[in-house]
């Protein structure tokens, strides 16, 4: 599990779509939905994945934060592209993601005190999200800026869509409520492991699961029909 | 080592690095003080609503509150004299009359501090209603605090009288198993979360220590008009 990380950033690495300038297309935007989703393919960002989980609003509202910060620390990285030397540009970076999470920081408690207290550290520490570092380094230090526009939303999308798939399950099941609305009414006894923290671990698991067998179902579909392997992305 | 060494004269002169960085931590430096300054009015707006609605939440009825600090050397100051201290919100009938003070304390639960709002009745000296405002107790043992029936009734008058001296509760607030209460100013404990219940008994105590003596002395300050 460890591995296919870094398998795919080496791959991603020696494919030319990355070593020059991206043309924009229908798949810089949906990789990072579906083929190169940050949380059930390359299974990144597992902390607040796994923390913040426990109710819908909550994914939500990390979810738009942590795309917030992906597209716009994207752009600044992108404009400043040729212009940061490799030796700072690491702490470059960190310091343009930081602004703009303390940016967001700001922004959640004018917006709600609520929210801002059930996040926690964890908006703080979209700092150290591994996407966003990772978007930085391998696709806004070295694409346009519309392009990184579009890339960083998909991906911040594809991770909001991965936390919502998390936090409405955990909710329904946990608390027996959607968005704070009562389902299935007094009588239901909700699951209350599933919006403690095993309960994170068992519903990405069951996701997971059900990703890779859809992988699985596809590959095998297209072996039969040509005869030959064929890459399940 | 020595490989490296070689290596080192393909470095970038010092000054892009440096430009680079101070141009960087500038602009940052400029969004965070502007978010900041934009923000700041806007948060401390919710916060004052948010302080408002909880302490009409502990005191039904209610219709006005005025703020107090209690200083660290036991004064009661409205707030607005800009003293420091542990706040106390005095909240006012329609008529208005003093109905209760929202105080605050907090004590160690399960994971963590539990604070919580109680509402004291300088009439009765007793507490009348409690309301968490903030837990990390395990959901579904942390939410019964404020949702069990059978617990909520020991907020309808938990005493909190201040001993002759003035200076403390006669009786210290605590937490007893379930079952076991045989005093006004024992909280019965809810079976199965009883640490929880212990932080709430904590929280009272603590609230009560500080702020009721100081009520008690200084009433005539709450209850005057403005
Ligand atoms: C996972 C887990 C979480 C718990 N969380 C709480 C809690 O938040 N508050 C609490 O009072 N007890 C909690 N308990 C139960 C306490 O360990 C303890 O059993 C209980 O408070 C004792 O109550 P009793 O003396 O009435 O049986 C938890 C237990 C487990 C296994």
């Amino acid at each position: 599990m460890a591995e296919a990380p870094q398998d795919r950033a080496t791959a991603a690495a020696s494919a030319p779509l990355l070593t020059q300038e991206e043309t924009l297309t229908a798949d810089t935007f949906i990789r990072g939905l579906w083929q190169e989703n940050p949380v059930f393919v390359m299974l990144l960002g597992m902390c607040p994945v796994l923390a913040v989980t426990n109710s819908t609003i909550n994914a939500l509202g990390m979810g738009l934060s942590t795309t917030f910060v992906l597209v716009f620390s994207g752009i600044l990285i992108s404009l400043l592209r040729h212009w940061i030397p490799k030796q700072v540009r690491i702490a470059s970076y960190i310091v343009i993601i930081a602004t703009f999470v303390t940016l967001v920081d700001y922004a959640i408690q004018a917006i709600s005190l609520e929210l801002y207290a059930a996040l926690g550290a964890f908006i703080q520490l979209i700092v150290v999200n591994c996407i966003i570092l990772g978007r930085a380094e391998a696709y806004a230090s070295k694409q346009r800026v519309l392009t990184t526009i579009v890339n960083s939303l998909g991906t911040g999308i594809g991770f909001t869509l991965a936390l919502l798939a998390l936090g409405t399950v955990r909710e329904i099941l946990g608390n027996g409520t959607i968005l704070g609305i009562s389902l299935f009414g007094p009588d239901f006894q909700p699951w209350l492991i599933m919006i403690l923290p095993p309960g994170g671990f068992f519903v990405l698991g069951a996701w997971l699961l059900y990703f890779n067998w859809l992988r699985l179902n596809r590959l095998r579909r297209v072996t039969t029909f040509t005869g030959a392997p064929a890459d399940a992305r | 080592m020595h490989v490296e060494l070689q290596t080192q004269p393909t470095a970038t002169p010092v000054w892009p690095m440096l430009r680079t960085l101070g141009v960087i931590a500038t602009l940052s430096g400029l969004l965070v003080v502007l978010a900041d300054q934009i923000t700041q009015p806007m948060i401390a707006e919710k916060q004052r609503l948010l302080t408002e609605q909880l302490v009409f939440q502990v005191i039904p009825g209610a219709v006005t509150k005025r703020d107090f600090i209690i200083t660290a050397d036991g004064r009661l100051e409205a707030t607005a004299s800009g003293a420091s201290g542990e706040p106390i919100y005095a909240a006012y009938t329609a008529a208005g009359q003093l109905q209760a003070v929202a105080i605050v304390g907090s004590g160690g639960g399960y994971a963590g501090p539990v604070q919580v709002m109680f509402a004291y009745d300088p009439s009765c000296q007793c507490i009348v209603g409690s309301q968490v405002l903030k837990s990390n107790e395990t959901p579904g043992f942390g939410d019964k605090l404020d949702t069990d029936p059978a617990f909520r009734e020991n907020f309808r008058a938990l005493e909190a009288r201040v001993d002759t001296a003035g200076t403390a509760l006669a009786n210290p607030i605590v937490t007893v198993k379930h079952g076991t209460k045989t005093a006004p100013w024992q909280i019965d404990a809810i079976t199965g979360a009883t640490i929880s219940s212990r932080a709430m008994g904590k929280a009272a105590n603590q609230a009560a220590q500080r702020a009721a003596p100081v009520i008690q002395r200084d009433l005539a300050k709450l209850t005057q008009p403005n």
